[in-house]
């Protein structure tokens, strides 16, 4: 699944490059649950942040979530990640959160 | 029958082994999130007892101690309360009360622990003894902040509508008489109250500026400081929040982590105003003063929380940096201020240095841990 919602991102003729490699995949997983997890939850079940289980994020796409995870959300307690995350790094962790299943 | 007199007599008489006792005034617990565990530990011998399983999603997980200091109430994210006894090292009791919870605190006479929640948002009240609840006051709102004040009270402020409620349980405990304070200002993140019980201060994320409410005052007294500082969105990202429990005041001063600048705020108790900025290493997480006050200890959000800097009370000057190791998330210093832990999350390992050599004193294994609490602050107002 995660693989064909990247295909379809590199269809669309986004900007991705390629896909994080493996070594860092493992760090952006470990950012999502550490460093999203200060205001998401660990569980990504929310907290001073809205809960962003594959659940909540029911119906939103990759595009508008790395967007939000790249520039933030004014207006809220959201930073933007881009001074730390590529836009490939932030494609995949768009995906990682529409499709994981824990 | 002469025998068993003289036996029971020698019963009596003897003392319990000293082998079979132990005091608590040394040990604390190290949470260990991710596990959903906590570490017993002996500050004196500077190792791990043993471990507490089965305490659910401990993401921001805080907790606070009995007057005995046997139990402790540990407050989860999945809105857990469990209470543990850490000279047994088991869960007594476990309630999941809410639905994400993100604090507690327990009365002064130490016979109820309140916990803040987010969802619902409002702050629940338990019997330390049962866990049975004895009040549930909605708020409306996620809750922050939370501490214990001098005479049954709690206090709490409310990130979405900008309120410092104080909670009264001195007459009725299931009844609590409540004040609730408006116009705090916009995005409450954390609060603190001084270890006298007397100022509540209240950080803001969504404007200029920070609040205090005296409690000394009747009716309590709001008074907005620092109206220069911030904007209404940061100047840098905070990749995460400023606790503020660890706000100090140090010789007269406030030492204040700010938000959105990669600066430490000093500020005269007294009148409020701004005596020093400090340039730090990156966004400020804890600033905690060494219990002698002498200097404050920082510790930093992503991308620098591989970090601690070391700053002079009287000069304002960061004097050290200390580069423990990823993931620097918290810091307690022993209660007289001898050394300091510090857990390094991402190395999986508690590293222990002499607060004043800052030389490695020891070092104890421990899944990804976060916060450390030494039992000392069983006898401490407002954490």
């Amino acid at each position: 699944m995660a693989k064909l919602a990247l295909l379809l991102v590199l269809l669309a003729g986004s900007a991705i490059a390629e896909p994080p490699d493996a070594a860092r995949q493992d760090e952006l997983r470990h950012m999502v649950r550490q460093d999203c997890g200060s205001c998401h939850g660990l569980r990504m079940t929310g907290g001073l942040g809205r809960p962003i289980t594959a659940e909540a994020l029911d119906g939103r796409d990759i595009e508008d979530l790395s967007s939000v995870i790249l520039d933030g959300m004014p207006g809220t307690a959201m930073p933007g990640w881009r001074p730390l995350l590529t836009e490939d790094d932030a494609r995949w962790i768009a995906d990682y959160l529409l499709t994981e299943t824990e | 029958m002469m025998l068993k007199a003289f036996l029971a007599a020698l019963l009596i008489a003897t003392p319990a082994l000293a082998d079979d006792l132990r005091g608590t005034g040394d040990l604390g617990l190290i949470v260990e999130r991710e596990a959903g565990s906590l570490l017993v530990v002996d500050r004196s011998e500077r190792a791990a007892l043993g471990r507490i399983e089965g305490l659910g999603d401990l993401s921001h997980a805080s907790l606070v101690y009995s007057p005995d200091e046997r139990f402790a109430y540990v407050f989860g994210r999945d809105g857990g309360l469990t209470k543990v006894d850490i000279l047994t090292r088991q869960i007594v009791n476990r309630v999941v009360q809410g639905g994400n919870s993100i604090g507690g605190a327990i009365s002064d006479d130490g016979r109820l622990i309140a916990v803040a929640n987010y969802e619902p948002g409002g702050v629940k009240v338990f019997d330390a003894d049962t866990l049975e609840q004895v009040a549930d006051v909605p708020m409306g709102s996620k809750t922050v902040g939370i501490a214990d004040a001098p005479g049954s009270r709690f206090v709490v402020a409310t990130w979405d509508t900008g309120e410092v409620w104080i909670l009264d349980h001195s007459a009725d405990p299931a009844q609590p008489a409540i004040t609730k304070l408006e116009g705090i200002g916009a995005n409450p993140y954390d609060a603190l109250l001084t270890a006298d019980g007397r100022r509540y201060i209240v950080g803001l994320f969504g404007e200029k500026g920070l609040t205090q409410v005296d409690l000394w005052q009747d009716p309590p007294e709001v008074t907005r400081f620092l109206p220069d500082y911030g904007k209404d969105q940061p100047d840098l990202p905070v990749y995460k929040m400023p606790h503020l429990q660890g706000w100090t005041l140090a010789d007269g001063v406030f030492a204040l982590p700010a938000v959105g600048l990669h600066q430490l705020l000093w500020v005269d108790a007294e009148d409020l105003t701004e005596i020093a900025r400090t340039d730090l290493a990156g966004q400020p997480v804890f600033a905690l003063a060494r219990p002698d006050r002498r200097e404050v200890w920082v510790n930093f959000a992503p991308p620098d929380n591989d970090k601690i800097q070391v700053v002079d009370v009287l000069t304002h000057e960061v004097i050290r940096t200390l580069t423990p190791g990823k993931g620097v998330l918290h810091m307690e210093f022993a209660p007289r201020g001898r050394e300091v832990w510090m857990s390094v999350r991402d190395e999986n390992r508690v590293e222990i240095r002499d607060a004043r050599t800052h030389e490695i004193l020891g070092e104890i294994e421990a899944l990804a841990p976060s916060g450390i609490f030494f039992t000392d602050r069983a006898h401490r107002t407002g954490l």
